[in-house]
């Protein structure tokens, strides 16, 4: 088979550009383009975990995939998430391309132990005789009420381990083309999705493109301070922005789109002229991502002057359901705002945006149960 | 508060029995019917998975116990929290996300909890509180509290390896755990039949020395007889038990309204199965009086817990941070 040779990455455009051959598409619809391109492409590509076949498809993500590819390639399992995954790492060892979904990031914890002990050191403890291209699709929930064991962001567990690479793209455009890129890659790929980035938009090429691993993108110029968002909180960190605009500061927001391998050189060019860092982890900031890009800049820039470095994320608390206490659980547009304008005007009395400006389209759009 | 439920009495007078079978059937059935109606409203932010046309198992499970027994449930839990006497008013408060919830507004629908009425806590991991069940009896039997636990599960928890394991450690310690598979033929929407190479589950559980029974048309009354002659060899010392009880989701997965447009289950099944409704069922089995007797303190109830729901406050923020440790 001959892999067509990959359009090179638009490192600094935010989706958004209408060029040739783009059109606008959800996140969602991204999903699912891509795994049909691959599966088109590979015929050792499938596709399988609990309900990826069923009417509601995933959410959607595997809409069409069935239909056009038949039950032997895109299949349902019992619920056996650790077996699966073996068997996924099983079917990788032979030569597939096992693309194993699941519905809520939370059920990976069952996969703990296929996918730190086997996948993620197979290729080095067996002497670099055999690979493990396998993705693991999964999505991390948000708001009405998802709860406690419905809404976690894990994606540090991953980065954690050498051996496995881990991506949460943060719109349509990286959606398709770090999904290309992570069933292309001979690695096993945590792919790290967000239940309210299903339904936003943008500019998606029709062909097949790759967001390579260990290239983040910066996606707004400002030279005042920094903001990393991971996953959706690039969205929200961008609205932050706009906020900040406002109160007369210029924020620079990157997304690293993948966490490992982390391109930490970009952030790092950023922060060495702003001085000042926000990161806001869709997670937990106790040794979240947070804290690996927070240690990176500090290595980096260390000696060369004042550096301020602020992390947000989860409260450290399990997220709760009732309305309030999720209010409170989560960073959001006014908070990061608050953060980045103390860090950049630290002699400033403290300021809080408006908080009806700071809510988002895609939050309140989104209507449970799921 | 609601009342909780009584331990049984050994020789249950047999109108006795019908009079409170039919009492808590007609009472989950209502609490489910009036979450489904007021669904709409958006002021249950929490996703409900009903148990509406199931509630025979939990009733006739539950019917059998005694107080100090425990219940451990799944995210599909209501029917079992309420079966077992759990706080009618702290589960609304709770799906209202309230402070005065039976999880203070920090679980939802899915993680029920009553300690005092023994309602473990449910989980919304499938089959993560099949081991927890086993675990909390291996500790009854240690206490000596003579006391059992019946747990409740999926058709789908019985694929986890957990069950296995689970099954395998109680039958080697002889635990005295009551499982119970309630199998509606569905995980989410797949059927057994896309799971299973063979639905003999209980000759499944058998191989790890655990009796195992199936029942066909779980009828309330016969599934309360069989656990209640099962639990006088339990309690001294006789090990676990199986019950797979067949029944049918009425609803969808998850929220209030039906999913029989979906294409993937038809309505004709629902309709057999409606004809072995065990509310209607146990009705038959007391007078028109008595049935409106029962049914307008029902009916109280539940308005009065709606009221309790609606009434109480939301958590403040501060307690966003509170017993995230003991
Ligand atoms: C470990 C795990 N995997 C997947 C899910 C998603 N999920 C939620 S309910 C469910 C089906 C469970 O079916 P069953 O055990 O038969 O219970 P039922 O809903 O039919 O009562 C699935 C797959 C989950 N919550 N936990
Ligand atoms: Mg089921």
């Amino acid at each position: 088979m001959s892999t067509p040779k990959p359009p090179p990455t638009p490192k600094l455009a935010w989706p958004g550009r209408v060029e040739d051959g783009r059109r606008v598409l959800k996140y969602v619809d991204a999903l699912s383009e891509a795994v049909a391109l691959e599966m088109a492409r590979d015929e050792n590509v499938f596709l399988f975990g609990l309900d990826v076949d069923d009417h509601k498809a995933i959410q959607g993500s595997t809409r069409g995939l069935l239909d056009r590819f038949g039950p032997a390639r895109v299949f349902t399992t019992p619920l056996s998430e650790d077996a699966m995954t073996g068997v996924a790492i099983g079917a990788a060892m032979a030569g597939m391309r096992p693309i194993h979904v699941h519905i809520r990031m939370d059920f990976l914890m069952l996969c703990m132990n296929q996918l730190v002990n086997i996948a993620a050191k197979a290729r080095y403890m067996y002497g670099g005789q055999i690979k493990v291209p396998l993705v693991v699709r999964t999505i991390i929930g948000k708001s009405w009420g998802q709860g406690a064991q419905h809404s976690q962001g894990l994606h540090s567990m991953f980065m954690h381990v050498p051996g496995l690479k881990v991506c949460a793209p943060s719109n349509a455009h990286d959606a398709k083309g770090a999904l290309i890129a992570a069933i292309r890659d001979d690695n096993p790929v945590v792919f790290v999705e967000h239940r309210l980035l299903y339904a936003t938009e943008a500019f998606v090429a029709e062909a097949p493109y790759v967001v390579a691993p260990g290239r983040a993108r910066v996606c707004r110029f400002g030279r005042d301070v920094t903001i990393v968002g991971v996953s959706n909180m690039v969205v929200e960190a961008l609205r932050a922005a706009d906020l900040l605009k406002e109160a007369g500061v210029a924020a620079e927001v990157i997304d690293p789109i993948w966490l490992a391998p982390l391109d930490s050189d970009t952030i790092v060019e950023s922060v060495r002229r702003t001085r000042k860092l926000v990161i806001v982890d869709n997670g937990w900031s106790m040794c979240g991502a947070g804290a690996e890009i927070a240690a990176r800049v500090a290595e980096a820039c260390a000696g060369e002057g004042p550096l301020q470095i602020q992390r947000l994320g989860f409260a450290p608390t399990p997220c709760p359901p009732s309305p309030p206490l999720e209010a409170a659980f989560y960073p959001n547009p006014a908070t990061i705002a608050a953060a980045a304008y103390k860090l950049a005007r630290p002699d400033a009395p403290a300021w809080m945006p408006d908080a009806a400006k700071a809510e988002l389209a895609y939050q309140l759009q989104f209507k449970g149960p799921f | 508060m609601p009342a909780k439920a009584k331990s049984t009495p050994k020789k249950a007078v047999k109108s006795g029995a019908s009079l409170r079978l039919y009492r808590s059937l007609r009472r989950i059935r209502r609490v489910e019917e009036e979450i489904a109606r007021l669904y709409p409203s958006d002021k249950i932010k929490s996703p409900v998975h009903l148990s509406i046309g199931q509630e025979g198992i939990a009733v006739g499970v539950c019917d059998a116990l005694e107080a100090r027994d425990a219940v451990s449930g799944t995210y599909r839990g209501h029917a079992t929290y309420l079966a077992k006497g759990g706080s009618l008013a702290a589960m609304m408060a709770e799906l209202y996300g309230k402070d005065t919830g039976c999880a203070r507004g920090k679980g939802g629908s899915m993680h029920l909890i009553d300690m005092e009425a023994k309602v473990l806590g449910t989980s919304a991991v499938v089959g993560t509180t099949v081991p927890v069940a086993v675990g909390y009896a291996l500790a009854q039997k240690r206490l000596k509290t003579g006391a059992v636990v019946a747990c409740f599960l999926g058709d789908g928890a019985t694929e986890e390896g957990c069950f296995a394991e689970s099954l395998n450690f109680a039958a080697l310690h002889k635990l005295p755990v009551v499982f119970v598979c309630e199998n509606n033929g569905f995980a989410i929407h797949e059927p057994l039949s896309k799971r299973w190479a063979t639905d003999r589950l209980c000759a499944r559980v058998a191989t790890y020395g655990i009796p195992a029974k199936r029942f066909a048309d779980s009828d309330t009354a016969a599934i309360r007889k069989h656990v209640e002659r099962a639990l006088l060899k339990m309690r001294k010392g006789g090990g676990p038990i199986f019950i797979e009880c067949l029944t049918w989701r009425w609803r969808e997965h998850v929220g209030p309204g039906e999913d029989y447009d979906a294409g993937f289950r038809s309505k004709a099944m629902l309709a057999k199965w409606q004809k072995k409704d065990p509310v209607a069922k146990a009705a038959k089995a007391v007078s028109a009086k008595q049935r409106a007797a029962i049914d307008a303190e029902i009916e109280a109830e539940i308005a009065a817990a709606i009221a309790f729901a609606e009434a109480s406050p939301f958590p403040s923020p501060e307690e966003l941070g509170t017993d995230v440790y003991a």
